[in-house]
């Protein structure tokens, strides 16, 4: 039985108040490597969007259509690995043949989508919650969206970090990790407004 | 076992279904048609499908450029210049450019795509560079590491190269290497004998392609080659060649200096400078002292840097570049002209471009092939 959530308060609270990103925790790694720069934070959130979106739309129709009926749930995690894998694929060819600069400067961050823990989260979500298709994709969009929302908040911020006085030992990771938490709290304001648990 | 089965046919007709998207999606988006590529500023034009590398949609023309890691990305062999624009330098090209090279838009051909029409700069003698199909005629220890290969040119059958060069071994997949593999190593023989090639190989541990050498190749194997490459190759002065080797090092050097002495170029004053550690390293001993019985400006100082008590070594002792630095001061004449030729490791040379500068070689006339 699917939750009774309304699919704008999903996608609005998708992108605040459940940020996958901070307050999940998940995919952190190329959100702090790739936030080093701005334009690179841009078009890695748009390709996580992206085959967010994608692959749980996919995943959901696996699962609830190859999975369900054969009684083969335990093999969720391998299927939606598989499937996660050969989006990302594709987006790989589409980026580098659709803009060669983002392609470059994501640089191995694009295939390392595939292992982006963020993405194979909302496909596992989207299922524990019982989301129906309609409510996975938006989930998986406004995940998505959430995401890029916090990676490109983050460069914008390391940017201005860094011109300013940082003591010498926070430099680097140190003063990212301090802002990423800031962030995290920042985020936490939203959580009384809407909640999609 | 159903639910074996069941998950067998899930999983692999799901794989099936998501690598067809890919095939299409590949087929569709990586087309990029029919380009061309100007080669020398109109010497050669060739119209290819584009989407492959450089380097690979080259050599399926019949150009061949020098890659001694096979396309890995890894030598920085296959530079060549790029005349149109291509885009900015990858992240896999930057380690291996210089500054120079990223400013006159030097490319690693391996890494850079075709996607468009393209002009590039090659050397013109890259157009005479070929596969080679041959048979190994003969392989021998020259050490306990190092074996010389002997190959005899079937198809062409025979090949016209400049002494000091070197060609590319096609390795074939063994083992668990699935993949073809290239290494390049310097031709041993002289260019007077066209119908065979000779090589000294040293065994590397863990090399794909030495290991191969030493362990798998056998007489009347069939074997791939593709060259000659290579600006290691004597210049036509009246300088002295002072030429220093280390290990396998020496093929390249034999070459030369069996070329020089078939073609009556016995004019310059040779030196030559083979730095092993102890006896079991030295090779081809019987063939250089001989050419110094007749060839009497040619000079041969084998020297070895920790002699054992049982090799009853009387000849130099240290490292190579202490004997070099020794001859530079004491035997050689110091008002001649000079020029240096160097083969071995990135470390030996580097230590004996530092001594022959000091002796007042410029650096523009010292020669070298760096085994990186």
């Amino acid at each position: 039985m699917s939750p009774d959530v309304g699919l704008i308060s999903l996608f609005f609270a998708s992108i605040f108040t459940s940020n996958i990103l901070l307050s999940n925790f998940l995919g952190m790694c190329s959100f702090i490597s790739v936030s080093k720069d701005f334009t690179s934070s841009n078009g890695l959130g748009l390709a996580v969007t992206f085959v967010m979106t994608v692959t749980t739309a996919i995943n959901w129709l696996v699962y609830h259509y190859l999975l369900i009926p054969f009684g083969l749930e335990y093999l969720r995690y391998i299927v939606f690995i598989i499937v996660i894998a050969a989006i990302v694929q594709i987006s790989e060819m589409v980026i580098e043949r659709m803009s060669t600069n983002l392609y470059m400067s994501l640089g191995i961050f694009l295939p390392l989508i595939t292992v982006n823990c963020a993405i194979l989260g909302v496909a596992l979500f989207m299922q524990i919650r019982n989301y129906n298709f309609l409510q996975s994709v938006i989930f998986g969009l406004g995940s998505g969206l959430g995401w890029w929302l916090a990676i490109v908040s983050l460069a914008a911020i390391r940017k201005k970090v860094d011109k300013s006085p940082v003591p010498g030992p926070l430099k680097g990771p140190g003063i990212t990790l301090i802002t990423i938490g800031l962030m995290a709290m920042a985020f936490m304001g939203f959580s009384g407004m809407l909640n999609v648990q | 076992m159903n639910a074996i089965l069941a998950a067998s046919f899930l999983i692999g007709g799901l794989s099936a279904v998501l690598a067809t998207m890919i095939v299409v999606v590949d087929s569709v988006v990586n087309n990029y048609g029919e380009v061309k590529i100007d080669i020398n500023n109109g010497k050669k034009e060739l119209k290819v499908n584009g989407g492959a590398p450089l380097l690979t949609t080259l050599s399926e023309q019949g150009i061949f450029i020098p890659s001694a890691c096979g396309g890995r990305g890894s030598c920085g062999a296959c530079k060549v210049k790029v005349l149109s624009d291509i885009g900015p330098i990858l992240p896999t090209e930057a380690p291996l450019l210089d500054e120079v090279e990223m400013k006159q838009n030097i490319r690693l051909s391996c890494q850079v795509k075709v996607k468009s029409d393209i002009a590039i700069e090659i050397p013109e003698e890259l157009f005479s560079a070929k596969i080679f199909k041959g048979v190994v005629e003969k392989t021998n220890d020259l050490t306990y590491d190092i074996k010389g290969v002997k190959i005899k040119l079937v198809e062409p059958n025979e090949i016209e190269f400049k002494s000091g060069q070197y060609m590319q071994l096609v390795i074939p997949p063994y083992e668990k290497i699935n993949e073809y593999t290239q290494r390049a190593y310097s031709i041993a023989s002289s260019p007077s004998q066209k119908e065979s090639l000779e090589f000294f190989i040293r065994l590397v541990p863990g090399g794909i392609a030495t290991t191969y050498v030493h362990n798998y190749l056998k007489e009347n194997d069939q074997m791939e080659l593709v060259g000659p490459f290579g600006e290691f190759y004597m210049r036509d002065t009246d300088a002295d060649m002072i030429c220093v080797a280390g290990g396998s090092g020496l093929a390249p050097i034999k070459s030369i200096v069996a070329d020089m002495f078939e073609r009556g170029i016995t004019n310059r004053n040779v030196w030559l400078f083979f730095g092993a550690r102890s006896l079991k390293d030295l090779y081809y001993m019987d063939f250089f002292q001989d050419m110094e019985k007749k060839w009497d400006r040619f000079h041969f100082v084998p020297a070895l840097s920790e002699p054992q008590p049982e090799d009853n070594w009387n000849g130099e002792t240290g490292l190579i570049t202490n004997v070099l630095g020794k001859y530079f001061k004491e035997k050689m004449d110091q008002n001649t002209q000079k020029e240096g030729y160097l083969c071995g490791s990135p470390g030996m040379i580097n230590a004996c471009i530092k001594v022959m500068t000091e002796n007042g070689i410029s650096e523009d006339k010292i020669y070298y092939d760096k085994f990186a």
